[in-house]
């Protein structure tokens, strides 16, 4: 089932690239260029062709692992893609760990301590969560971090990535591997753009921990959502576990409480906010479109934005099928990872 | 009483709960005290959260629809060289509050064009809550259908139209909202149909799994066995039954598309920036957060009470109506 849908979206994107109006000869080398250079730019990027023909020879394209060269910028996309992508898994990775790790307990603490004021404010802030835009809500951090806490050890930086004059060398620099080239060298520059990460291998603790502060307020504001998400699907999903009979049993064979709850609730609880988790990347992939905007941050959806804004179909193809296929490799996951939690139905 | 020969399997005598007897009488007395919606109206609001909702909500439909008088000012008026005295973004002012007299009175202060802030909040309920509801009842009304059909005809053409969800749903729905309109043009029309459009198959699928979880029962087959249309079947005997989720879904459901066209809006993909439109209002003024936090705050504040009244009367409605959840 995963394969026809694959080629769909592959052909969506296709044709919504193609349906955007505005010339995109034009938007790329300015309202005055000649027709003559203009017919140059449509026969040199094959945008003569017919449209099928066009897909085609872009499927083919594709299967060798190209994902063509951006009109705009001139670059291949693979490449913009080792330099923005980093930045988005940084933040959807830190906003979906901060929403799974503080959204799971809260969830679980609301349910075994239900209607109690740790479960009422719990489910208040939760209500309240899922109810703020993202940018609301990263503008509002931005101006309660960066200026009413300015001067304050509390204060964090409102924009960009890392705080000026600050640089986290490259792994290819550190490990001495300069003469890499080809796809090992991209595989290592893309490892190297995930700051934080490639900051904690390599020692360098400084830079890492300005990334990692540069990133806090971004990822709490794409996280909140999720978080609020999380907790209440785990509320309510432990609420319903606890009243099944298998945990009479475990309190009638006298394990305690905590035991009851954690081991044996808990873990049965566990299938829908797994199943949620996996929705939600694909919600904070939308997300990070406002984030890094608010935020500033070059990441893969700002630069999305500014592609479709400025026609650069290649670069909207890419992005667009990369975002969606990841999508799908996530829901797979998700199907696989309940075998792991529930043998039940492990795959046959 | 015309259902006597049509035993519902729930009353059936059982020896395992003679309890529903004595209560098999209920239904009816209910139905002639006031009939079913009287009953759900009354469940529904017995759930905190709904009444909340409900409130927030009735609050929002009341500043929509009267917005041209409670609004002080002109909501696309630029006072500069009108109103005396008038300042860019100035701070919220309000005489009854201690600010001095000579100062211009706005309840929420002035924005970068020198427009009262409070009054574009006010009008900005209209688009908000006309597109919410107007985008999610046309992906109910289209996406039921899809389901509907999918689900009731089955085989290739349920695979091929889940399929067509299923590709949907692999987007981002914000990405791809964004895709369409920046495809079909940037106006606020095309980011109400973008939005609706992405909404879509959620309702597929709720209407969908309620008719496949009918389409067999008892009483379907004896009303086809008396001679009823497909049509009527799917229309007066199935989808009945799925209409509490849609309910709950679309309720919810429109909080999210408020969310979606703020954002849009944000971004700058609906067209006309100075439109009295609560997340134009945001993108705008965005790099003024620093000088002029009202400018940001009262917009998004409004955002997030509207989106919370429709998240509480759909939590509540799911309460109240999923059968469920009645433990």
């Amino acid at each position: 089932m995963t394969i026809p849908v694959l080629i769909g979206i592959t052909f969506l994107v296709f044709a919504l690239a193609r349906l955007i109006p505005g010339d995109p000869c034009r938007a790329v080398l300015g309202e005055r260029a000649t027709d003559a250079l203009c017919n140059d730019f449509i026969i040199r990027y094959g945008l003569d062709q017919p449209i099928p023909v066009q897909f085609v020879s872009y499927l083919q394209q594709l299967a060798s692992g190209d994902l063509g060269t951006s009109i705009k910028h001139s670059r291949p996309v693979t490449t913009l893609l080792i330099e923005r992508l980093p930045t988005t898994i940084e933040l959807t990775l830190l906003a979906m760990l901060f929403a799974t790790f503080l959204g799971v307990p809260l969830g679980l603490l609301s349910a075994y301590r239900r209607n109690s004021a740790a479960d009422v404010g719990t489910m208040m802030f939760a209500n309240l969560g899922v109810s703020v835009p993202v940018f609301v809500l990263g503008l509002i951090l931005a101006f309660v971090f960066a200026i009413v806490l300015k001067d304050t050890p509390f204060a964090l930086p409102p924009s960009g990535r890392l705080s000026s004059g600050v640089s986290v060398v490259p792994l290819a620099v550190v490990w001495g591997l300069e003469d890499w080239t080809g796809p090992p060298r991209a595989l290592l520059d893309f490892v190297s753009g995930i700051y934080i990460f490639s900051g904690l291998i390599t020692g360098q603790w400084g830079p890492a921990a300005d990334a990692f502060r540069h990133m806090i307020l971004p990822a709490v504001a794409l996280g909140t959502i999720p978080l609020a998400i999380v907790a209440r699907i785990t509320r309510s999903s432990l609420l319903e576990v606890l009243g099944l009979d298998f945990i009479r049993t475990a309190r009638a064979k006298g394990l305690g409480e905590r035991g009851v709850v954690i081991r044996h609730g808990a873990r049965n609880a566990m299938m829908p906010v797994v199943t949620i988790i996996g929705l939600q990347l694909g919600l904070l992939l939308s997300g990070a479109v406002l984030t890094e905007t608010v935020f500033n941050l070059a990441g893969v959806g700002r630069s999305l934005f500014e592609a479709i804004s400025g026609r650069d179909y290649v670069v909207i193809q890419g992005f667009t099928l990369l975002i969606a296929f990841g999508y799908v490799m996530i829901n797979l996951v998700v199907d696989i990872s309940y075998g792991l939690l529930d043998p039940r139905i492990r795959l046959q | 009483m015309n259902e006597l020969p049509l035993p519902a399997p729930s009353t059936g005598p059982s020896p395992v709960r003679p309890s529903t007897q004595p209560s098999a009488g209920g239904p009816v007395a209910t139905s002639r005290r006031g009939g079913l919606w009287r009953d759900t109206a009354g469940q529904v609001l017995r759930q905190r959260s709904a009444r909340m909702g409900l409130a927030i909500l009735g609050l929002l439909v009341f500043v929509a629809v009267f917005a041209p008088v409670i609004a002080t000012h002109d909501p696309d008026g630029r006072l500069l060289g009108v109103e005396q005295g008038v300042k860019q973004r100035a701070a919220p002012c309000i005489h009854l509050l201690g600010c001095p007299e000579d100062q211009p009175q706005h309840l929420l202060g002035t924005d970068g064009n020198f427009r009262d802030v409070f009054s574009r909040v006010v009008f900005g309920a209209r688009t908000s809550l006309v597109i919410g509801f107007a985008a999610i009842g046309f992906a109910i009304i289209v996406g039921t259908t899809i389901g509907a059909l999918a689900g009731y005809i089955g085989g290739g053409l349920d695979n091929v139209l889940m399929r067509l969800m299923d590709i949907v749903l692999a987007f981002p729905a914000l990405l791809l909202a964004i895709a369409i309109v920046t495809a079909v043009g940037a106006s606020l029309a095309n980011a109400l149909f973008a939005i609706a459009l992405v909404s879509v198959p959620i309702y597929a699928r709720i209407a969908r799994a309620s008719v496949l979880s009918t389409k067999e029962s008892d009483y379907v087959t004896a009303s086809r066995a008396l001679g009823e249309s497909g049509f009527g079947i799917l229309t007066r005997r199935i989808m009945p039954n799925s209409i509490t989720p849609l309910v709950v879904q679309g309720t919810l459901g429109i909080g999210g598309a408020v969310l979606e066209i703020a954002a849009l809006a944000f971004v700058g993909v609906t067209g006309d920036l100075n439109r009295p439109e609560w997340g134009s209002m945001i993108g705008l003024e965005r790099n003024q957060l620093f000088n002029a936090p009202h400018v940001i705050l009262a917009p998004g504040i409004a955002i997030i009470l509207t989106v919370l009244g429709f998240n509480l009367l759909g939590d509540g409605l799911r309460d109240a109506l999923d059968p469920r959840l009645n433990r």
